[in-house]
């Protein structure tokens, strides 16, 4: 439901969005698929891919606010 | 035993009930902001409930004290993610919708 | 190593190298305890130079002399955190409510001031006001306490700035500073 946002909406930012939600709902279904199959690694990797989807959101929004990443 | 199980049934089926609710906030709202409210809410939510599902059906174990760093480290991380994209938004001079306005 | 005294930069190395050490082997060797202590120290080398890294590297955020009465206010921190779940639910019921079309959608942005000059505290009112039902935090002046947040309907706005319940909880928690 999220990729019609991803693809349509209009501007950038709506697609940031909508890439921040399927992060969060990826979060989710690799801890529900790591109880199904009965082994407990899977919830390290989202743990892992917790921290990075966050930093790559405000790294994101960091650049389209200033348009570049640091002051030089 | 069957307790336990419809509990953690309940909780699992309300975290689902509310990350719908929360993409239909995304697809159906007007505005970048509004729906930037709609996510940043209800994902947060939806998630905490799917994980506690999941820790009742452990019990206190080992797996049951990395499900709680999961959570809380999403509960700390998930508003400071959406603040900063609005605040980038604002600051790029993305147009507010008032009542009355066309869809955007 | 930046400028700081030599005491206290050894003492918060120490104090960084202990917490990520208490953290590490609570995610990854728990069960090593049942064993006697030659197997433990084998196992945990790993756990003790990663520690050692990382804390070498950022040993500055845990400088245990600034900020007075630090006791008081992680004591009364706690029951704001179980406050702020409380309000997290009652948000998510009312997002719930205006996507399904009970409650009308009008948003619009509103500033005001308050009295809290400390960075923690800010960074908690502006956490908190995005975890309410109805609001956003924009932005934030650190020197004046201004705020500027997107509400999404008249009600969420009249409680932020008329009946002003969060900021006098915030105040309670951090003293007014």
């Amino acid at each position: 439901m999220c990729s019609y946002r991803a693809i349509y909406g209009p501007g950038t930012f709506n697609r940031i969005v909508a890439a921040n939600v399927i992060g969060t709902k990826a979060i989710v279904l690799l801890i529900v698929v790591g109880y199904i199959i009965e082994r407990p690694e899977f919830i390290d990797i989202a743990l892992m891919y917790a921290v990075i989807a966050f930093i790559g959101t405000i790294i994101i929004a960091k650049y389209a606010e200033r348009g570049e990443l640091c002051l030089r | 035993m069957l307790a336990i199980d419809l509990v953690a049934t309940m909780f699992l089926a309300a975290g689902a009930f509310f990350m719908i609710i929360g993409t239909a906030g995304l697809l159906r709202f007007p505005d970048f902001y509004t729906r930037l409210h709609a996510t940043g809410k209800c994902d947060t939510l939806g998630q905490i409930l799917i994980i506690v599902g999941c820790m009742t059906y452990e019990g206190l174990s080992f797996i049951t004290i990395k499900l709680i760093f999961v959570s809380a480290f999403y509960l700390l991380v998930g508003p400071t993610g959406t603040h900063a994209l609005m605040k980038a938004a604002y600051a790029s001079g993305l147009p507010v919708w008032r009542k009355g306005d066309k869809r955007m | 190593m930046t400028a700081m005294k030599k005491e206290s930069m050894a003492f918060s190395i120490a104090l960084t190298f202990c917490v990520m050490f208490a953290f590490w082997m609570l995610l990854s060797a728990w069960t090593v305890y049942l064993l006697e202590p030659y197997d433990l120290l084998k196992v945990s080398s790993r756990g003790i130079l990663a520690a050692l890294i990382v804390s070498f590297l950022t040993y500055e955020i845990f400088v245990p002399s600034r900020g007075e009465n630090v006791l008081l206010k992680i004591r009364r921190l706690i029951p704001y955190i179980g406050w702020e779940l409380w309000q997290i639910y009652l948000a998510t019921i009312d997002v719930t409510k205006r996507v399904l079309g009970i409650l009308p959608v009008d948003p619009r942005i509103i500033e005001f001031d308050t009295t809290l000059r400390s960075d923690f505290a800010l960074v908690t009112f502006a956490n908190s006001i995005t975890l309410t039902p109805g609001t956003i935090t924009i932005d934030i002046e650190p020197e004046k306490g201004r705020y500027i947040v997107h509400a999404i309907a008249k009600e969420p706005a009249e409680s932020l700035t008329v009946d002003q319940t969060m900021q006098k909880k915030v105040g309670h928690v951090f003293m007014e500073e």
